[in-house]
């Protein structure tokens, strides 16, 4: 039975009921509702218990600012922490309290209260240190978290992310917003506006007030139609501007937006201009016991009574500091809500404020010292602020205002300065940082006209029109005497109600020395709660001004950081989500490898490669072996597409290649071709490569597939930056060629199996040469380089051409028993032969006389990138890591990264172990090594040191365990 | 997320660019550089509190490689070192 | 100073907390100290201590241009490990993870260590290797690395539910470096400068350093400050990211450069994660707080900046890359966000030395620098008293530049 709900009035659709469960109680609301509202009307006061005490709570806020009730949904879209003022309320919803164990009334958690004297703010910091905090943690930690995290991803849909442009955002749809935002798209401008609420009108919707002689909500309707009919103009509902970033950049999640599917939207907005006009927040009143189930924000009363239709109790008192709460009087009034009495702390309470609550009688220069009751209100103790009598008033309802805090955060967010204003108590936007401003109750224009004023000219201001006159709109003049705490209180007195900060903490704090408000933020925890101290944080600060004796400025207010609500990791994240974060490069053989039962991983840069083709339950190790092996005893193909590859010209393109190559390429014939190493102005290898001229002004430079866009930007860099006269081109090809290497003794034989118009003979196509021809009726280059250490042709061909090349290949290459040969194999090739791989020899430490490759460092040329460097670091004579062979004795395998130390003892390293893999050619196990001093130590044995203490001896090799003059690659 | 003027592209928005540190002074020559000279230019660049020099690559985009002054407290994209916000 | 226990804190409660004294004084500022240390962030605030615990030198000022505990130390997300790859660096760190175990006791101020463990998670072959070579090297300097199944991964972190077999990059296992901890940094802050005012130190808030003043010889001479100039034969700056713009006053430049970075935490839940893990190939690490929130991070911004804020770009990076881990976390929502400014040395390595302004040092360029803060006041006190690097900082000297001998720690994580 919805016995608080009122018999008429509300936004609320009586004709739709609502079922709800609570705390496993069945309750009926409707349509309209927010969890809160309904609750209210069913007479549910005890809603939550608090973070630390476990002292009962009920309902405090209206929205976003609520302090003390989070609640938990259950169901499919389970989500804990949701301030029970912002859950809409629908069909079958179900929730319960967090915090409170087994229920708000029955909490057993509350035995905390009986230990509150002892444990005050920063408690933690001066116990639990024996024998470790480790041991007291898990406890602690059970106590604190509030809601479960959710367990799967929201079944009901996805998340998406969208750009927005705007010449004008306006965040909030409140009166000055509307205003703003009308104006503005009149004038033509691309206008977003964006509110939080389920409807535009903001404080509108919770009050009696007219514009221009008819009810206010008509205006918003009106409003609201003409923005939605202007083409320029897109009016966000649900939608929190929760971040502002640098350049007017903005962030807007749009919850529920009317898309089957979508959860929530996140527009990421450009803004030529930004209105915050945010409205603003009413804070509390801090006095004994301020905390009960039963004391709400006024401004939160009038909207249950107004925009609900809920009684949130049946005799109020009102207890304030400024005019705001007279309206509220008047409302409950109107609503037939008795009203006890109004408590003013103000001795002088203007004419128009008594004015507007005929007949209610109003104490001036008097506070509640203290509220009465436990889990509900039962009433309050007044006395005269300076003393006197105190009288004890019964009440189930006390609405509480401490005066209005403007929605700076956004403001503030954008680097906009605050400045604390006297009259309003309270800070406002200063000079602005981007090309923001404030407008209506955020600007600190706390009246319905003003506000809308306010509106008008800032829309007409960014607009470049005239500001237009605005209709007249009566309302209670704001007044407010800041009342920071009531000096006379009894019992708790809270500042912050969700993370359980009392006076007596800040005042412990100053006593301790936290004296700036950031240490009392951090040490009492004020203001770090879900709800950022939206009501709290100020008397927060005007208690410490009132202790310290200083003005509100000195103490100044702590940072306001994004986002403004929470808001979730779904709706930042967006569509990046699955396939479409981080998406694979494939070459045209992928479903072909796939098709072979090959083994696929990412190797680098994104790519997809088979890392080997088991048969049928043949083992890893063994596949590896029969790939390497056919390469070396007969034949293989791997697919060499992913290597970076760069079509350079120009006048100057073998200028340009000397000064980044450590080589000479400029010398090189038409057809010919040069490995490299690529430096840093560091003097470390960046990079290696083969350069082949194509002609007097065009190269094919290749480069390693990890560092394919790091070396094509350095280059671009260099010439678009460094070398602007400098005539050279370059484009990247690496798409535009695809290639099958063909590799091993009978390389040469299924090459010309498959037709070629190429002489193939060692003297008309030496190694490290190219040749431009057809193959197997396709165009191709054919390209000698080896990183197998093989004799080895490199067939480019287009990229369509590839599967059909490909093909061929496995034909031509059947009866000398070809193989696919993937990155594992190509590895254990590699490292027999002493060729360097990146992240592995090479891993931006090392230069090239560390890897025994002093000749690739040309003299000949004068200077080339990095080449001072080197010589720079090299003068000093220092030991360096060089790279050796090892040999392991016995034959095992030794870890790749495994650190040889002297004699294997337990001491600081030498070296480490690069790569080990089992040699085909040798039969046995073998690798490569960085140690100091190694080249100098050829023959000579070291030690692996393994975690865990065990040593491996090994012997120290020229790094190269296959074929060492190169005769078979040059065959 | 900031707004990068592109020389051919027009305003841009920055994920469609890749930094490229802060300019240092062009490449000394070698040979008439003493030694802490060229240790000094590569190691130590510009760190003011304030505009900077610096480059963009407009990588998803033209491609350009672009030079602007942006204030490293504020991100203020502005005309020149003088020009702190 | 007064002593905090069980006991004390049932004393005073009787007397409802009214006999606490301050945590620390206010002294009045003088013209002359015998070492002056700007900056009261935890690197500034573990060298004064030092400096008295272990070189009895009491006579010093800690000058802040802010509120004591308000920089980096401040921003940053209390992830303490050694889990590093070089010989130069372990050590270092080994230290500095046990003199944090200490400092609770030490100091008698709960610094809330909590010694839990962190979980690598990896996703290539390129980053296991990584990590197995740190497993042996680390070995060999008492710190310690396991390797760990996949499931063994699962079962410690079950809300790790992505990076399936199917998954872009699925989780090939991970590794446990026990000894990593997170504790409370304000804590670690206050309980310095507790200990430095009890022993005789000063530290003065509110006093921005805005020049380094040279004498006729060229050495230190004092500083420059609103308040007036302050002399001192030894200034040492531990100010992150602030390094350069005030080295500049004293017409010195370093190899710095200072650069953003991000942290966020996401809304109290009940426990959820009792292990820092960290995503090197996905590209973020997270762990749990006491009070509940999940504090993630991830890598820094692209460019200098001084401007403390959030790059949407990388933020995004950051949350879809822990999306593909924890994709439940979809509906887990963000509260607060914030960057933090910290220089980084061209080889990403810290650089903590005496200037070629004699008297002047540095403490600089340490990315991820939370870690470092108990043995890195240790070694500058150790170089500021005796002239002598400590043999843990020796590698890092600013003259490792002169000659291109850089310390890399390269293939570091997001969390270093």
């Amino acid at each position: 039975m919805q016995n608080d709900r009122l018999a008429k009035g509300g936004r609320i659709d009586r004709t739709r009921p609502l079922r709800f469960t609570f705390n496993g109680r069945a309750y009926t609301g409707f349509a309209g509702d927010t969890l809160a509202s309904a609750l209210l009307a069913n007479g549910v006061r005890l809603t939550a218990r608090s973070f630390k005490y476990h002292r009962p709570r009920g309902i405090v806020g209206a929205g976003v600012e609520e302090p003390a009730t989070m609640v938990e949904l259950l169901g499919a879209d389970a989500s804990g922490n949701r301030p029970v003022t912002t859950v809409e309320l629908r069909e079958g919803l179900a929730a319960r309290s967090v915090n409170c164990w087994p229920s708000p009334a029955v909490d057993l958690g509350a035995v905390a209260q009986l230990a509150a004297r002892f444990i005050p703010a920063g408690f933690y910091y001066k116990t639990f240190k024996w024998p470790n905090w480790h041991l007291y943690e898990p406890s602690i930690r059970k106590a604190a978290g509030l809601a479960a995290a959710p367990k799967s991803p929201p079944v009901g849909g996805r998340y998406e992310t969208r750009f927005a442009h705007a010449d004008l955002l306006v965040a909030g749809a409140g009166p000055s917003g509307l205003m703003a935002a009308l104006f503005a798209g009149r004038a033509g401008l691309r206008v977003m506006i964006a509110d939080e609420g389920i409807e535009p009108g903001g404080a509108l919707l919770s009050r009696r007030l007219s514009i221009g002689g008819r009810p206010a909500l008509d205006w918003v309707a009106e409003t609201v139609a003409e923005l939605e009919a202007m083409g320029n103009v897109t009016l966000l509902r649900r939608a929190t501007v929760w971040a502002y970033r640098e350049h007017d950049y903005l962030l807007v999640t749009e919850r529920a937006p009317d898309r089957t599917g979508l959860l929530e939207r996140t527009w990421r907005v450009r803004a030529g201009h930004v209105i915050t006009a945010t409205g603003a927040i009413e804070r509390g009143l801090v006095f004994g016991n301020n905390d009960r189930p039963g004391v709400m924000l006024a401004s939160a009363v009038q909207s249950y009574v107004n925009r609900y239709g809920v009684a949130p109790g049946r005799r109020a008192v009102i207890f304030a500091n400024n005019t705001s709460a007279y309206t509220v009087a008047a409302d409950l009034a109107a609503a037939g809500i008795e009203v006890a009495a109004i408590i003013d702390s103000r001795s002088d309470v203007p004419a128009e404020a008594r004015a507007a609550v005929p007949g209610l009688p109003i104490r001036a220069g008097y506070v509640v010292t203290t509220a009465h009751g436990g889990r509900s209100l039962r009433g309050v103790t007044v006395a005269p602020r300076d003393g006197g009598e105190a009288e004890r008033l019964d009440c189930d309802l006390l609405a509480v205002s401490g005066g209005w805090n403007p929605a700076v955060h956004l403001f503030s967010q954008s680097r906009g300065t605050l400045r604390y204003d006297d009259s309003l108590a309270s800070f406002l936007p200063g000079d602005a940082a981007q090309s923001t401003c404030a407008a209506g109750a955020a600007a600190g224009a706390m009246e319905l006209e003003a506000a809308l004023a306010s509106g008008a000219a800032a829309g007409a201001s960014v607009a470049g029109v005239m500001p237009p006159d605005t209709p007249t709109a009566p309302d209670l003049a704001y007044a407010v005497t800041p009342l920071w705490r009531v000096e006379s209180a009894r019992g708790k007195c809270f500042l912050d109600l969700q993370n359980d900060v009392t006076v007596e903490d800040v005042h412990l704090a100053l006593r301790e020395g936290y004296a700036t408000v950031e240490h009392v933020k951090r040490y009492t925890t004020g203001g770090m709660g879900l709800d950022q101290g939206k009501t709290g944080n100020i008397n927060i600060t005007g208690t410490v001004a009132l202790a310290q004796g200083v003005p509100m400025q000195a103490v100044g207010t702590t940072t306001f950081r994004a986002p403004y609500t929470p808001v979730s990791f779904g709706a930042v994240g967006g569509l990046r989500d699955g396939p479409l974060a981080l998406p694979y490069r494939h070459t045209p053989l992928t479903a072909w490898n796939i098709a072979q039962g090959a083994v696929m991983y990412e190797a680098g840069a994104r790519w997809r490669r088979p890392g080997y083709f088991p048969r049928p339950g043949e083992a890893m190790q063994d596949a590896i072996d029969r790939e390497a092996r056919a390469v070396r005893e007969g034949v293989g193909v791997y697919d060499g597409s992913p290597l970076g590859t760069f079509e350079i010209k120009g006048r100057d393109a073998a200028r340009f290649l000397d000064h980044i190559y450590t080589t000479v390429m400029s010398t090189l014939a038409p057809g010919a071709g040069r490995y490299g190493l690529m430096l840093s102005d560091d003097g470390l290898i960046f990079d290696d490569g083969v350069c082949f001229r194509l002609d007097a002004q065009r190269w094919i430079v290749s480069s390693s597939t990890g560092n394919a866009d790091a070396v094509h930007r350095h280059m671009e860099m260099l010439l678009q930056t460094d070398l602007p006269d400098w005539s050279v081109f370059v484009t990247p090809v690496t798409a535009q060629w695809a290639n099958a290497t063909i590799c091993g003794p009978k390389a040469r034989e299924v090459l010309a199996d498959l037709g070629t118009d190429i002489d193939l003979s060692p003297e008309a196509f030496p190694f490290m040469s190219l040749r431009d021809g057809m193959v197997a009726g396709l165009p191709a280059r054919i390209v000698r380089v080896s990183f197998t250490g093989e004799l080895s042709f490199e067939i480019n061909v287009a990229p369509r051409h590839l599967p059909a090349l490909w093909d061929r290949i496995m034909a031509a290459g059947a009866p000398h028993g070809i193989l696919p040969v993937g990155s594992e194999a190509n590895h254990v090739l590699r490292v027999e032969k002493g060729f360097l791989s990146l992240g592995h020899e090479v891993d931006g430490t090392v230069d090239p006389y560390d890897l025994g490759m002093g000749w690739a460092m040309s003299r000949k040329k004068p200077d080339y990138i990095g080449k001072r460097a080197v010589e720079i670091r090299r003068a000093t004579g220092k030991m360096r890591h060089e790279l050796v062979g090892i040999i392991p004795e016995p034959d095992v395998q030794i870890p790749e990264g495994a650190p040889l130390t002297p004699g294997g003892h337990r001491q600081a390293s030498e070296g480490f172990v690069t790569a080990c893999v089992k040699s085909v050619a040798q039969d046995r196990w073998v690798g490569l090594a960085l140690v100091d001093d190694g080249h100098a130590r050829h023959g000579e044995m070291a030690h692996v040191r393994l975690k865990g203490g065990k040593v491996i001896a090994v012997r120290i090799t020229r790094p190269c365990h296959y074929d060492p003059d190169g005769e078979r690659l040059r065959s | 997320m900031m707004l990068i003027p592109c020389p051919f592209c027009g305003p841009r928005t920055e994920s469609e660019f890749a930094y490229g540190g802060p300019v240092r002074p062009p490449r000394p020559d070698p040979a008439t550089t003493a030694e802490a000279d060229w240790v000094g230019w590569l190691t130590e660049v510009p760190n003011p509190l304030g505009p900077v020099e610096e480059r963009w690559c407009h990588l998803r985009g033209c491609g350009s490689w672009l030079t602007l002054w942006r204030d490293t407290r504020t991100h203020a994209i502005v005309g020149g070192p003088q020009d702190a916000e | 100073m007064q002593r905090y226990s069980l006991l004390s804190l049932l004393r005073h409660g009787l007397n409802r907390h009214t006999t606490w004294a301050p945590a620390w004084r206010s002294p009045p500022l003088r013209e002359r100290y015998d070492v002056i240390v700007i900056g009261a962030g935890g690197h500034g605030l573990a060298t004064a201590y030092y400096l008295t615990k272990e070189h009895g030198i009491t006579d010093i000022a800690v000058l802040e241009s802010g509120w004591l505990g308000g920089g980096n130390i401040a921003r940053n997300t209390v992830t303490i490990r050694s889990n590093y790859m070089r010989d130069a660096s372990i050590p270092f760190y080994v230290k500095s993870v046990a003199l944090y175990e200490q400092m609770t006791r030490e100091l008698n101020f709960n610094t809330m260590h909590s010694r839990r463990g962190m979980i690598d998670v990896i996703q290539t072959w390129g980053m296991m290797r990584d990590r197995r070579r740190r497993q042996h090297i680390m070995d060999l300097h008492g710190s310690t690395y396991e390797q760990i199944t996949t499931a063994e991964l699962r079962r410690r972190i079950p809300a790790l539910t992505g990076g399936g077999a199917e998954a872009r990059l699925p989780i090939l296992g991970g590794f446990i470096h026990p000894e990593a901890a997170v504790n409370r940094h304000d804590a670690v802050a206050w309980a310095y400068a507790r200990a430095i005012d009890a022993m005789g130190g000063e530290i003065h808030q509110q006093t921005p350093v805005t020049q380094l003043m040279r004498g006729p010889d060229g050495r230190i001479a004092g500083v420059v400050t609103p308040r007036g100039v302050i002399r001192a034969p030894k200034v040492a700056v531990a100010v992150s990211g602030h390094t350069t713009t005030l080295t500049e006053t004293a017409g010195l430049r370093l190899p710095l450069r200072t650069m953003n970075l991000t942290a966020f935490v996401s809304e109290p839940v009940q426990p959820l994660i009792d292990v820092i893990v960290n995503c090197p190939d996905a590209g973020f690490y997270l762990s749990q707080s006491d009070k509940g929130e999940l504090v993630i991070g991830g890598a820094p911004d692209p460019g200098q900046s001084f401007r403390r804020d959030i790059k949407q770009t990388v933020f995004e990076d950051t949350v879809s890359a822990m999306l593909s881990l924890f994709p439940a976390f979809k509906g887990l929502k963000m509260l607060r966000q914030w960057g933090g400014h910290l220089d980084i040395a061209h080889d990403a390595s810290p650089i903590q030395d005496e200037t070629d302004v004699p008297g002047l040092f540095v403490t600089a360029g340490w990315w991820g620098g939370y870690k470092a803060i108990p043995a890195g006041g240790l070694t500058l006190a150790h170089l500021v008293a005796t002239g002598r690097p400590h043999p843990l900082m020796a590698p890092f000297s600013i003259k490792r530049f002169r000659h291109l001998d850089y310390v890399m720690e390269s293939g570091t994580t997001t969390a270093r």
